[in-house]
């Protein structure tokens, strides 16, 4: 018996919805996020990610479609299918069940094993240009950017010149962060007392955006920064400007940048204590305080000096 | 004299705390009164609360995991709607101090106080009953094991009304979690809480270790064990092997915090990436305590609703041991971001995909149970089903997560979210609400209604995927977990959508409840007179339903895999059951109050250590310890069920399969 008209129109549309749904989540999956890089760190490890997907797809979807097709080919009212109460065992699908698992995870392993060597966040980029160093300090609820070459320092916001490779230190001044520009690729863990790298490179002049990728406490939500990639000249120009102005950070404005705030904008420094990046991540100077003591109107509830919103 | 504590310790100036707090006391003491003005308290106290028998300690177990899913849901709710109100400068309902309370709790909840407790209370009521003996090896043991997770179930949720909980997350990483930057009483609420229950479930997993080895009845091997028996196993091995772990590692941080001590400090030689190591050396095993059972509850449903044994019997018992092992060995994939180097991740990296090996030779497996039997697609089968797309997808998706490069644009996103809660409500929770549809005949004698549990199936499975595929999306789109507020416009789409599948959800929950409610009401039409209401397999459907407190008349003696399959095969065949035993007195454990006594004691412990009201925390272990010194000099721990009284259950039993076997000899139900 055919389906009525009627019937066949209303299976078409659900499934036009079905796809145009599907659609919609693959785009806005694809539109300004790990998957539209504009570095090559990002654009190989994104590459990593749908590769891998497509190795499992190659398994996993027609295991799914078995599943289905079995359950409905031997449902109870099916008088065709034939039952087999005491079948519960055959070596050869055995080892087939066995080896498809493992000889797929054989070849994902070789993608771990060289994926991992060669998009070490450690590892510097095969570049000839001379990499810009900038060292990266999380602290509550911001994030410090020092350029110690050009030495001058900003607060939630990040220029870098593109196509130049940028190698990072990055360090906390309190708790763990994890220090992610979600476009240009791999995050790595802002912690204190050490020091992690990383290398990137924006290809392009794009705006982008970073955050923390760790919980960090009450300010955590607005540990976001502006993230600028421009043209070499348009850096250099930037440059000229935050010397021309601002504050020094020294001692004394770092003492005060390391206090807890929350929703912070962004900020430069004209100049920066050459050692400032050494004495925080080697812990010469101690690392940022918390909210204060709870006081006997609050017992045992904290209340952050970030005060509330 | 006390401690911290004041007055001001109650969250006046909070409305939403306050008014739960207020609904649940006033709710408290209603069922309170209720059950005084009834009468019910002696019954309450002599058949359940005292009780030792695993199946009413399993029962409450349950009981305590789906309120505290509950709990745990509304948290959830609160979480999903404040992301998506939260979007663009607006700071939605809920301020950083209360939202990262509700996802830590959230987060807590649901894996110590929901999942745990339903996964023990399955293992509780089934194991013994399917390897055919009378009880665990320490059934008072038992109680207390119950008790003390009940204590730790009752501080988080005195948090709320009485100072906060911890809002570092659900696993408190220092140093977030040092007194420095968490000063106030919620990490020690998380620390007393989880370290109770803890210890009781490490008392679960001992227990439970030697009723599998040492309690089976005549002939049952350890390779004619049902499937879910193995599972109880090495679920069990992994909670001897790690919980110690996380017990060492969380009295580590209270010592920190407590005395100033620096395990895991800023400063000082403290190192909190210890800490990290440690929680997840006993926390990814967890993951795999959670799901392993799960695998054995739908290795039954699937072999039991395709009238076929397991396929690949042993294949699947190696697979089950190989995840076992295996699942040691992978707890630094939580933290590749960490720079450990490559070397370091390719090992754990392959490590973690390697799991997938035994996944997914075990859901091969499952499709060849399948394959030339009779499927029957009742309510356990729908969440089976159900449970093989979603957790292949998260399988899937888990894969990706241990590639580290991969790993390293997803790493803590929403794309993390959305994984785990597809491999844990998709693996565990799907098992659970199967495995209640599928045994709750035989704990209560009457089926549960299956118009409204398909109806909870359906809006469960597309309220799950209407919640969660978007928050692979927002993943992808570089979106971290645990916002509070969202800068980002062009999220909001993506959360709104997971706003509708959480309404979808509440549907499905409302289902349940309500299936619950019209299944008791419509019992006696409900009623399985027969005591194997599937056409069952293993041993617990040999028993009537509910099954009498000592489970067996006399010791069911196996000769094959399937116990109960050989013996109602060869009783329809013959159509005669076997010859009536000779029914003897059967010696059973008393009652015992000593695990409730010692929760009390433990939840004053408990409180006084977070409030540190050291004296009181003395007398509350020294009530513990009395309490202890008494049982131990008890004088009588067993008492006989007389043989009349034995043989008057079992011939009912008789009766009723007498009956059954009739039935399927007309219908001809057996090929």
């Amino acid at each position: 018996m055919c389906p009525s008209p009627n019937l066949q129109a209303r299976a078409r549309l659900s499934r036009r919805l079905f796809l145009g749904a599907g659609l919609a989540l693959a785009t806005s999956a694809c539109s300004g996020g790990i998957l539209d890089p504009v570095g090559p760190v990002g654009a190989d490890a994104s590459k990593i990610l749908i590769d891998a997907t497509i190795i499992m797809l190659a398994i996993v979807i027609p295991t799914i479609v078995l599943a289905f097709w079995v359950a409905w080919r031997y449902r109870a009212s099916n008088p065709k299918a034939e039952y087999l109460p005491y079948w519960s065992y055959s070596g050869r699908i055995e080892a087939v069940v066995w080896s498809i698992p493992i000889l797929t995870i054989m070849f994902l392993g070789g993608v771990i094993w060289i994926g991992s060597y060669r998009l070490d966040p450690f590892r510097p980029l095969s570049t000839t240009v001379p990499p810009l160093e900038v060292q990266v300090v999380s602290l509550d609820w911001k994030w410090l950017f020092i350029y110690p070459q050009q030495g001058i320092a900003t607060v939630n916001e990040f220029v870098v010149p593109a196509g130049v490779p940028v190698h990072f230190s990055i360090t906390s001044a309190s708790v763990f962060n994890v220090f992610f520009v979600p476009r240009l690729g791999s995050m790595i863990y802002a912690m204190p007392g050490m020091v992690s790298q990383l290398h990137l490179q924006a290809d392009r002049p794009a705006d982008l955006f970073g955050i923390s990728a760790h919980f960090s406490g009450d300010g955590f939500s607005d540990m976001q920064f502006e993230v600028k990639s421009v043209p070499p000249a348009q850096f250099a120009a930037w440059l000229q400007g935050v010397r021309s102005a601002g504050p020094v950070l020294n001692l004394a404005t770092y003492t005060q940048l390391a206090q807890q705030s929350e929703n912070v904008r962004a900020l430069t420094f004209r100049a920066v204590d050459p050692r400032l990046f050494d004495a925080i991540s080697s812990q010469k100077i101690a690392p940022g305080p918390g909210p204060e003591p709870p006081t006997p109107e609050h017992a045992g509830r904290e209340v952050s000096t970030g005060g509330r919103h | 004299m006390f401690g911290k504590l004041s007055w001001s310790a109650i969250p006046v100036h909070e409305p939403i705390a306050l008014i739960t707090s207020i609904v649940v006391i006033l709710v408290m003491l209603g069922i309170l009164a209720l059950i005084t003005v009834k009468g019910w308290w002696p019954y309450l106290w002599t058949e359940w609360i005292t009780s030792v028998d695993h199946k009413r300690i399993g029962i409450m177990y349950c009981i305590l995991g789906v309120v505290m899913l509950i709990r745990g849901f509304a948290d959830a709710i609160m979480m999903r709607t404040q992301q998506a109100a939260a979007v663009g400068g607006a700071q939605g309902y809920l301020n950083p101090e209360h939202y990262n309370q509700i996802f830590s709790a959230h987060g807590t909840i649901m894996i110590f106080f929901g999942a745990m407790p339903l996964v023990i209370g399955f293992m509780n009521f089934l194991t013994p009953l399917q390897l055919g003996v009378r009880d665990v090896a320490f059934p008072t043991l038992n109680s207390v094991s119950f008790w003390l997770t009940a204590s730790g179930a009752l501080l988080v949720n005195v948090s709320l009304f009485i100072g906060e909980f911890a809002r570092t997350g659900w696993l408190p990483y220092p140093p977030l979690s040092e007194a420095t930057y968490s000063p106030g009483v919620g990490v020690d609420y998380y620390l007393w809480a989880v370290q109770i229950a803890g210890i009781g479930t490490l008392m679960t997993g001992i227990n439970f270790v030697t009723t599998v080895l040492k309690m089976r009845c005549p002939g049952m091997s350890l390779l004619r064990m049902p499937m879910f028996c193995w599972t109880t196993l090495s679920s069990s091995l992994l909670i001897v092997a790690v919980f110690p772990i996380l017990t060492a590692t969380l009295a580590m941080l209270s010592l920190d915090r407590v005395f100033g001590w620096h395990y895991f400090t800023n400063d000082a030689g403290g190192n909190p990436m210890m800490f990290m190591n440690l929680i997840w050396a006993w926390g990814h095993p967890e993951v795999y305590i959670l799901v392993l059972p799960a695998f054995g509850i739908f290795s039954e449903i699937f072999s039991t609703f395709s009238g076929k044994p397991l396929f690949g019997y042993r294949s699947m018992v190696a697979a089950t041991l190989f995840i076992c092992v295996v699942s040691m060995m992978v707890w630094l994939h939580h933290f590749f971001t960490m720079g450990a180097g490559p070397a370091v991740n390719t090992f754990f990296g392959i490590a973690s995909s390697v799991i997938a090996v035994g996944t997914g030779v075990k859901i091969y497996n499952w499709i060849f149970t399948m394959y030339g039997g009779r499927v029957r697609f009742a309510v356990p089968m729908l969440w089976s089903m159900g449970f093989i797309f979603t957790f292949i997808m998260g399988g899937l998706t888990g894969v990706l997560l241990a590639v580290p490069p991969a790993d390293f644009l997803v790493h803590n996103s929403m794309f993390l979210v959305a994984h785990f809660h597809n491999v844990i409500v998709g693996g565990v929770v799907f098992a659970l609400f199967a495995g209640l549809d599928f045994w709750f005949p035989k704990a209560f004698g009457f089926r549960l209604h299956e118009g409204w549990g398909k109806a909870a199936f359906w809006f469960a499975f597309f309220g799950f995927w209407i919640t969660f595929a978007p928050l692979y999306v927002l993943g992808l789109q570089g979106m971290t977990r645990r916002l509070q507020h969202v800068n980002i416009d062009e999220w909001k789409p993506m959360l709104d959508l997971s706003v509708v599948g959480i309404g979808v959800l509440i549907l499905g929950v409302i289902s349940q409840v309500v299936m619950l409610v019209v299944s008791i009401r419509d019992r006696e039409k409900l009623r399985d007179v027969t005591g194997d209401p599937w056409d069952g397999r293993s041993l617990e459907w040999a028993t009537p339903s509910p099954a009498p407190f000592f489970n067996f008349a006399t010791m069911p003696n196996v000769e094959g895999e399937e116990a109960y399959w050989g013996i109602k095969v060869r009783a329809i065949e013959s159509q005669r059951l076997g010859p009536e035993p000779r029914y003897e007195p059967i010696e059973m454990p008393l009652s015992s109050p000593v695990g409730f006594y010692t929760a009390v004691f433990a939840s004053v412990t408990g409180f006084a250590l977070i409030w540190h009201i050291w004296w009181l925390a003395g007398l509350g272990l020294l009530g513990a310890f009395i309490g202890f010194v008494v049982f131990a000099w008890r004088d009588v721990h067993e008492f006989h069920v007389p043989a009349e009284e034995v043989a008057r259950v079992d011939r009912a039993r008789r009766a009723a399969r007498q009956a059954l076997m009739e039935r399927i000899a007309d219908q001809g139900a057996l090929a």
